[in-house]
Protein backbone atom coordinates (compact mmCIF):
# COMPACT_ATOMS: atom_id res chain seq x y z
CA UNK A 1 0.00 0.00 0.00
CA UNK A 2 2.64 2.48 0.78
CA UNK A 3 4.55 1.68 -2.44
CA UNK A 4 1.46 3.45 -4.56
CA UNK A 5 2.90 6.73 -2.67
CA UNK A 6 6.65 5.96 -4.21
CA UNK A 7 7.34 8.57 -6.98
CA UNK A 8 8.29 5.94 -10.25
CA UNK A 9 10.56 7.07 -12.97
CA UNK A 10 8.61 6.44 -16.23
CA UNK A 11 10.70 4.37 -18.27
CA UNK A 12 10.20 1.96 -21.14
CA UNK A 13 11.99 -0.33 -18.86
CA UNK A 14 10.14 0.51 -15.74
CA UNK A 15 6.73 0.05 -17.69
CA UNK A 16 7.68 -3.07 -19.24
CA UNK A 17 8.41 -4.10 -16.06
CA UNK A 18 5.25 -2.79 -14.53
CA UNK A 19 3.21 -4.73 -17.13
CA UNK A 20 4.79 -8.37 -16.17
CA UNK A 21 5.37 -7.76 -12.64
CA UNK A 22 2.62 -9.86 -11.13
CA UNK A 23 0.50 -8.28 -8.08
CA UNK A 24 1.97 -11.72 -5.74
CA UNK A 25 5.71 -10.50 -6.27
CA UNK A 26 7.37 -7.62 -4.72
CA UNK A 27 9.38 -7.18 -7.24
CA UNK A 28 10.68 -8.12 -10.80
CA UNK A 29 13.79 -9.94 -9.07
CA UNK A 30 11.46 -12.04 -6.78
CA UNK A 31 9.80 -12.95 -9.74
CA UNK A 32 12.82 -13.93 -11.75
CA UNK A 33 13.77 -15.88 -8.65
CA UNK A 34 10.65 -17.94 -7.72
CA UNK A 35 10.54 -18.75 -11.91
CA UNK A 36 13.82 -20.15 -11.82
CA UNK A 37 13.26 -22.25 -8.54
CA UNK A 38 10.06 -23.30 -9.61
CA UNK A 39 11.72 -24.44 -13.04
CA UNK A 40 14.59 -26.06 -11.49
CA UNK A 41 11.61 -28.58 -9.34
CA UNK A 42 10.00 -29.25 -12.92
CA UNK A 43 13.68 -29.93 -14.00
CA UNK A 44 14.63 -32.25 -11.15
CA UNK A 45 11.59 -34.81 -11.56
CA UNK A 46 12.44 -34.71 -15.23
CA UNK A 47 15.85 -36.00 -13.77
CA UNK A 48 14.46 -38.50 -11.68
CA UNK A 49 12.15 -39.67 -14.75
CA UNK A 50 15.39 -40.32 -17.23
CA UNK A 51 17.03 -41.57 -13.48
CA UNK A 52 14.78 -44.80 -13.94
CA UNK A 53 15.76 -45.51 -17.03
CA UNK A 54 19.85 -44.90 -16.54
CA UNK A 55 19.09 -46.97 -13.34
CA UNK A 56 17.76 -49.91 -15.27
CA UNK A 57 20.42 -49.53 -17.71
CA UNK A 58 22.73 -49.40 -15.10
CA UNK A 59 21.11 -52.84 -13.43
CA UNK A 60 20.90 -54.47 -16.82
CA UNK A 61 24.49 -53.84 -17.70
CA UNK A 62 25.86 -55.43 -14.79
CA UNK A 63 23.36 -58.14 -14.78
CA UNK A 64 23.67 -59.38 -18.76
CA UNK A 65 27.38 -58.14 -18.83
CA UNK A 66 28.62 -59.90 -21.52
CA UNK A 67 25.61 -59.82 -24.07
CA UNK A 68 25.56 -56.03 -23.60
CA UNK A 69 29.46 -55.93 -23.72
CA UNK A 70 28.93 -57.69 -27.47
CA UNK A 71 26.23 -55.23 -28.66
CA UNK A 72 27.63 -52.18 -28.19
CA UNK A 73 29.72 -52.49 -31.01
CA UNK A 74 26.44 -51.79 -33.10
CA UNK A 75 26.22 -48.71 -32.17
CA UNK A 76 26.92 -45.58 -34.51
CA UNK A 77 29.93 -43.77 -32.47
CA UNK A 78 30.62 -41.38 -35.83
CA UNK A 79 26.53 -40.61 -35.68
CA UNK A 80 26.31 -40.13 -32.17
CA UNK A 81 29.48 -38.53 -31.88
CA UNK A 82 27.92 -35.85 -34.65
CA UNK A 83 24.90 -35.35 -32.52
CA UNK A 84 26.74 -34.92 -29.73
CA UNK A 85 29.16 -31.70 -30.57
CA UNK A 86 25.22 -30.68 -32.54
CA UNK A 87 23.64 -30.74 -29.59
CA UNK A 88 26.66 -28.93 -27.56
CA UNK A 89 26.14 -25.72 -30.15
CA UNK A 90 22.50 -25.73 -29.68
CA UNK A 91 23.36 -25.04 -26.45
CA UNK A 92 25.50 -22.21 -27.30
CA UNK A 93 23.04 -20.40 -29.12
CA UNK A 94 20.24 -21.09 -26.67
CA UNK A 95 22.61 -19.14 -24.03
CA UNK A 96 23.48 -16.66 -26.60
CA UNK A 97 19.93 -16.17 -26.95
CA UNK A 98 19.10 -15.63 -23.42
CA UNK A 99 22.04 -13.21 -23.12
CA UNK A 100 20.60 -11.02 -26.17
CA UNK A 101 17.03 -10.86 -24.62
CA UNK A 102 18.68 -9.54 -21.20
CA UNK A 103 20.86 -6.77 -23.50
CA UNK A 104 17.18 -6.22 -25.57
CA UNK A 105 19.10 -7.01 -28.45
CA UNK A 106 15.86 -7.82 -30.47
CA UNK A 107 17.64 -8.85 -33.66
CA UNK A 108 20.69 -11.20 -32.23
CA UNK A 109 17.46 -12.98 -30.22
CA UNK A 110 15.57 -14.20 -32.96
CA UNK A 111 19.06 -15.36 -34.83
CA UNK A 112 20.23 -17.00 -32.05
CA UNK A 113 16.99 -18.48 -31.67
CA UNK A 114 16.75 -19.56 -35.16
CA UNK A 115 20.38 -21.18 -35.14
CA UNK A 116 18.64 -23.35 -32.03
CA UNK A 117 15.86 -24.89 -33.85
CA UNK A 118 18.32 -25.26 -36.86
CA UNK A 119 20.84 -27.34 -34.85
CA UNK A 120 18.42 -29.11 -33.17
CA UNK A 121 16.60 -29.99 -36.31
CA UNK A 122 19.78 -31.60 -37.73
CA UNK A 123 19.94 -33.35 -34.39
CA UNK A 124 16.83 -35.02 -35.28
CA UNK A 125 17.29 -35.59 -39.02
CA UNK A 126 20.76 -37.05 -37.93
CA UNK A 127 19.07 -39.30 -35.53
CA UNK A 128 16.10 -40.72 -37.61
CA UNK A 129 18.61 -41.86 -40.21
CA UNK A 130 20.54 -43.57 -37.40
CA UNK A 131 17.14 -45.54 -36.44
CA UNK A 132 16.41 -46.34 -40.38
CA UNK A 133 19.97 -47.89 -39.91
CA UNK A 134 19.04 -49.85 -37.09
CA UNK A 135 15.97 -51.35 -38.77
CA UNK A 136 18.07 -51.95 -41.58
CA UNK A 137 20.54 -54.20 -39.90
CA UNK A 138 17.48 -56.16 -37.87
CA UNK A 139 18.72 -54.48 -34.29
CA UNK A 140 15.16 -52.79 -33.22
CA UNK A 141 13.80 -55.67 -30.61
CA UNK A 142 10.36 -57.47 -30.86
CA UNK A 143 9.68 -55.72 -34.02
CA UNK A 144 12.80 -56.66 -36.50
CA UNK A 145 15.38 -58.11 -34.33
CA UNK A 146 18.24 -60.51 -36.21
CA UNK A 147 19.11 -63.33 -33.44
CA UNK A 148 21.50 -65.13 -36.24
CA UNK A 149 23.64 -62.01 -35.15
CA UNK A 150 24.78 -63.90 -31.77
CA UNK A 151 26.48 -66.87 -31.87
CA UNK A 152 25.45 -67.77 -28.26
CA UNK A 153 21.51 -67.88 -28.59
CA UNK A 154 21.05 -66.49 -25.03
CA UNK A 155 23.10 -63.04 -25.87
CA UNK A 156 20.78 -62.64 -28.88
CA UNK A 157 17.61 -62.03 -25.83
CA UNK A 158 19.23 -60.48 -23.39
CA UNK A 159 20.56 -57.84 -26.51
CA UNK A 160 17.39 -57.27 -27.07
CA UNK A 161 17.42 -55.36 -23.79
CA UNK A 162 20.31 -52.99 -24.63
CA UNK A 163 18.50 -52.01 -27.50
CA UNK A 164 15.16 -51.67 -25.68
CA UNK A 165 17.02 -49.50 -23.59
CA UNK A 166 18.55 -47.58 -26.28
CA UNK A 167 15.19 -46.71 -28.22
CA UNK A 168 13.23 -46.01 -25.15
CA UNK A 169 16.20 -43.40 -23.85
CA UNK A 170 16.98 -41.67 -27.70
CA UNK A 171 13.07 -41.87 -28.01
CA UNK A 172 12.56 -39.57 -25.11
CA UNK A 173 15.20 -37.53 -25.28
CA UNK A 174 14.09 -37.25 -28.97
CA UNK A 175 10.40 -36.34 -27.55
CA UNK A 176 11.58 -33.53 -25.25
CA UNK A 177 13.60 -31.68 -28.34
CA UNK A 178 10.56 -31.72 -30.58
CA UNK A 179 8.14 -30.52 -27.19
CA UNK A 180 11.73 -28.12 -26.83
CA UNK A 181 11.01 -27.00 -30.62
CA UNK A 182 7.50 -25.84 -29.43
CA UNK A 183 8.70 -23.78 -27.02
CA UNK A 184 11.48 -21.94 -28.96
CA UNK A 185 8.60 -21.57 -31.89
CA UNK A 186 6.36 -19.96 -29.04
CA UNK A 187 9.64 -17.63 -28.14
CA UNK A 188 10.51 -16.95 -31.74
CA UNK A 189 7.05 -15.31 -32.33
CA UNK A 190 7.40 -13.98 -28.81
CA UNK A 191 10.12 -11.99 -30.14
CA UNK A 192 9.52 -11.02 -32.79
CA UNK A 193 6.32 -8.97 -31.44
CA UNK A 194 9.38 -7.52 -29.92
CA UNK A 195 7.70 -9.02 -26.25
CA UNK A 196 11.36 -9.51 -24.52
CA UNK A 197 13.74 -6.90 -23.16
CA UNK A 198 15.49 -6.85 -20.29
CA UNK A 199 13.04 -5.92 -18.04
CA UNK A 200 11.22 -8.84 -18.97
CA UNK A 201 12.91 -12.24 -20.41
CA UNK A 202 12.19 -14.92 -17.84
CA UNK A 203 10.75 -17.13 -20.97
CA UNK A 204 13.54 -17.28 -22.99
CA UNK A 205 15.90 -18.04 -19.26
CA UNK A 206 13.33 -20.49 -17.95
CA UNK A 207 13.03 -22.69 -21.64
CA UNK A 208 16.38 -21.86 -21.96
CA UNK A 209 17.01 -23.81 -18.67
CA UNK A 210 15.02 -26.92 -20.28
CA UNK A 211 16.95 -27.25 -23.31
CA UNK A 212 20.65 -27.37 -21.29
CA UNK A 213 18.62 -29.58 -19.63
CA UNK A 214 17.94 -32.03 -22.39
CA UNK A 215 21.68 -31.50 -23.23
CA UNK A 216 22.57 -32.76 -20.44
CA UNK A 217 20.76 -36.14 -21.03
CA UNK A 218 22.17 -36.54 -23.97
CA UNK A 219 25.85 -36.05 -22.48
CA UNK A 220 25.02 -38.72 -20.02
CA UNK A 221 23.24 -41.06 -23.12
CA UNK A 222 25.95 -40.50 -25.41
CA UNK A 223 28.80 -42.30 -23.33
CA UNK A 224 26.91 -44.97 -21.96
CA UNK A 225 24.89 -46.11 -25.19
CA UNK A 226 27.68 -45.34 -27.73
CA UNK A 227 31.15 -45.33 -26.37
CA UNK A 228 31.40 -47.88 -23.31
CA UNK A 229 32.50 -50.69 -25.42
CA UNK A 230 31.73 -50.27 -29.01
CA UNK A 231 35.18 -52.03 -29.27
CA UNK A 232 35.07 -55.15 -28.51
CA UNK B 1 15.64 -4.11 -11.45
CA UNK B 2 16.59 -7.41 -11.81
CA UNK B 3 20.36 -7.79 -10.80
CA UNK B 4 20.39 -11.07 -13.06
CA UNK B 5 24.23 -11.71 -14.15
CA UNK B 6 24.54 -11.36 -17.77
CA UNK B 7 27.07 -13.84 -18.87
CA UNK B 8 29.96 -12.46 -21.24
CA UNK B 9 29.84 -13.87 -24.84
CA UNK B 10 34.05 -15.29 -23.91
CA UNK B 11 32.82 -17.32 -21.05
CA UNK B 12 30.04 -19.11 -23.03
CA UNK B 13 32.56 -19.60 -25.94
CA UNK B 14 34.62 -20.81 -23.54
CA UNK B 15 32.22 -23.72 -22.02
CA UNK B 16 31.18 -24.67 -25.96
CA UNK B 17 34.81 -24.71 -27.16
CA UNK B 18 35.37 -26.77 -23.60
CA UNK B 19 32.73 -28.54 -24.31
CA UNK B 20 33.91 -29.72 -27.72
CA UNK B 21 37.32 -30.38 -26.88
CA UNK B 22 36.00 -32.70 -23.97
CA UNK B 23 33.38 -34.74 -26.42
CA UNK B 24 36.79 -35.21 -29.02
CA UNK B 25 38.50 -36.78 -25.74
CA UNK B 26 35.73 -38.78 -24.33
CA UNK B 27 35.47 -40.75 -28.26
CA UNK B 28 39.38 -40.58 -28.24
CA UNK B 29 39.49 -42.38 -24.84
CA UNK B 30 36.63 -44.82 -25.75
CA UNK B 31 38.95 -46.52 -28.39
CA UNK B 32 41.91 -47.71 -26.10
CA UNK B 33 41.74 -50.35 -24.14
CA UNK B 34 41.44 -49.59 -20.99
CA UNK B 35 39.38 -52.60 -19.69
CA UNK B 36 36.46 -51.27 -16.55
CA UNK B 37 38.62 -47.73 -16.51
CA UNK B 38 36.72 -47.06 -20.04
CA UNK B 39 33.52 -46.60 -18.41
CA UNK B 40 35.03 -44.87 -14.83
CA UNK B 41 36.28 -41.88 -17.58
CA UNK B 42 33.60 -41.96 -20.05
CA UNK B 43 31.31 -41.13 -16.82
CA UNK B 44 33.82 -38.59 -15.15
CA UNK B 45 34.21 -36.49 -18.60
CA UNK B 46 30.25 -36.93 -19.03
CA UNK B 47 30.02 -35.81 -15.48
CA UNK B 48 32.14 -33.18 -15.90
CA UNK B 49 30.25 -31.92 -19.40
CA UNK B 50 27.12 -31.44 -17.44
CA UNK B 51 28.71 -29.47 -14.90
CA UNK B 52 29.83 -27.27 -16.68
CA UNK B 53 26.61 -27.15 -18.61
CA UNK B 54 24.69 -26.58 -14.99
CA UNK B 55 27.36 -24.47 -13.76
CA UNK B 56 27.42 -21.30 -16.92
CA UNK B 57 24.48 -22.08 -19.34
CA UNK B 58 22.43 -23.14 -16.94
CA UNK B 59 23.34 -19.85 -14.46
CA UNK B 60 23.83 -22.25 -11.13
CA UNK B 61 26.79 -19.94 -10.35
CA UNK B 62 24.81 -17.12 -10.43
CA UNK B 63 21.63 -18.35 -8.67
CA UNK B 64 20.36 -18.09 -5.36
CA UNK B 65 21.52 -20.40 -2.43
CA UNK B 66 17.76 -22.02 -2.15
CA UNK B 67 17.93 -22.72 -6.18
CA UNK B 68 21.43 -24.59 -5.90
CA UNK B 69 20.00 -26.79 -2.57
CA UNK B 70 17.08 -27.99 -4.98
CA UNK B 71 19.45 -29.06 -7.44
CA UNK B 72 22.01 -30.76 -4.94
CA UNK B 73 18.61 -32.38 -3.53
CA UNK B 74 17.67 -33.26 -6.89
CA UNK B 75 21.16 -35.08 -7.02
CA UNK B 76 20.47 -37.03 -3.72
CA UNK B 77 17.22 -38.31 -5.30
CA UNK B 78 19.13 -39.57 -7.81
CA UNK B 79 21.72 -41.34 -6.26
CA UNK B 80 19.28 -42.94 -3.56
CA UNK B 81 17.51 -44.34 -6.34
CA UNK B 82 20.35 -45.67 -8.66
CA UNK B 83 22.32 -46.86 -5.48
CA UNK B 84 19.40 -48.83 -3.72
CA UNK B 85 17.93 -50.41 -6.39
CA UNK B 86 21.22 -51.50 -7.35
CA UNK B 87 22.20 -52.77 -3.67
CA UNK B 88 19.03 -54.66 -4.00
CA UNK B 89 20.03 -56.37 -7.59
CA UNK B 90 23.77 -56.76 -6.16
CA UNK B 91 22.45 -58.89 -3.65
CA UNK B 92 19.65 -60.44 -4.38
CA UNK B 93 22.57 -63.80 -5.21
CA UNK B 94 23.69 -64.09 -1.77
CA UNK B 95 22.77 -67.43 -0.53
CA UNK B 96 20.81 -66.58 2.70
CA UNK B 97 17.93 -69.05 4.01
CA UNK B 98 16.23 -67.75 6.67
CA UNK B 99 15.58 -70.63 9.13
CA UNK B 100 12.08 -71.47 11.22
CA UNK B 101 13.20 -70.43 15.49
CA UNK B 102 11.55 -74.21 15.33
CA UNK B 103 14.54 -75.92 13.41
CA UNK B 104 17.45 -74.24 14.95
CA UNK B 105 19.27 -76.61 17.32
CA UNK B 106 20.17 -76.04 21.08
CA UNK B 107 23.64 -74.94 21.47
CA UNK B 108 24.14 -78.34 24.08
CA UNK B 109 22.96 -80.26 20.88
CA UNK B 110 25.73 -79.09 18.82
CA UNK B 111 28.92 -79.82 21.17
Amino acid sequence: MADISIPVEHTAETTATAIHLRHHFATAEQQLDAATLGMWTFLITEVLFFGGMFTAYAIYRSVYHDAFASTSRYMDVILGGTNTAVLICSSLSMAMAVRSAQLSRRKPLLISLLLTIAFGTAFLVIKAFEYHNKWVEGLVPGLHFDLSRYEVPQYAHEAQILFFLYFAMTGMHALHMVIGFGLLTYLLVQAYRNVYSAAYYTPVEMIGLYWHFVDVVWIFLFPLLYLIGHRQ
Amino acid sequence: MTSAHIPTVKSLVSVWAALVVLTWTTVGVSYLELGELNVIVALAIAVFKASLVAWIFMGVRYSTQMTRLFVVAGLVWLSIMILITGGDYLTRGWDYQPQPWGNVKPMAANR
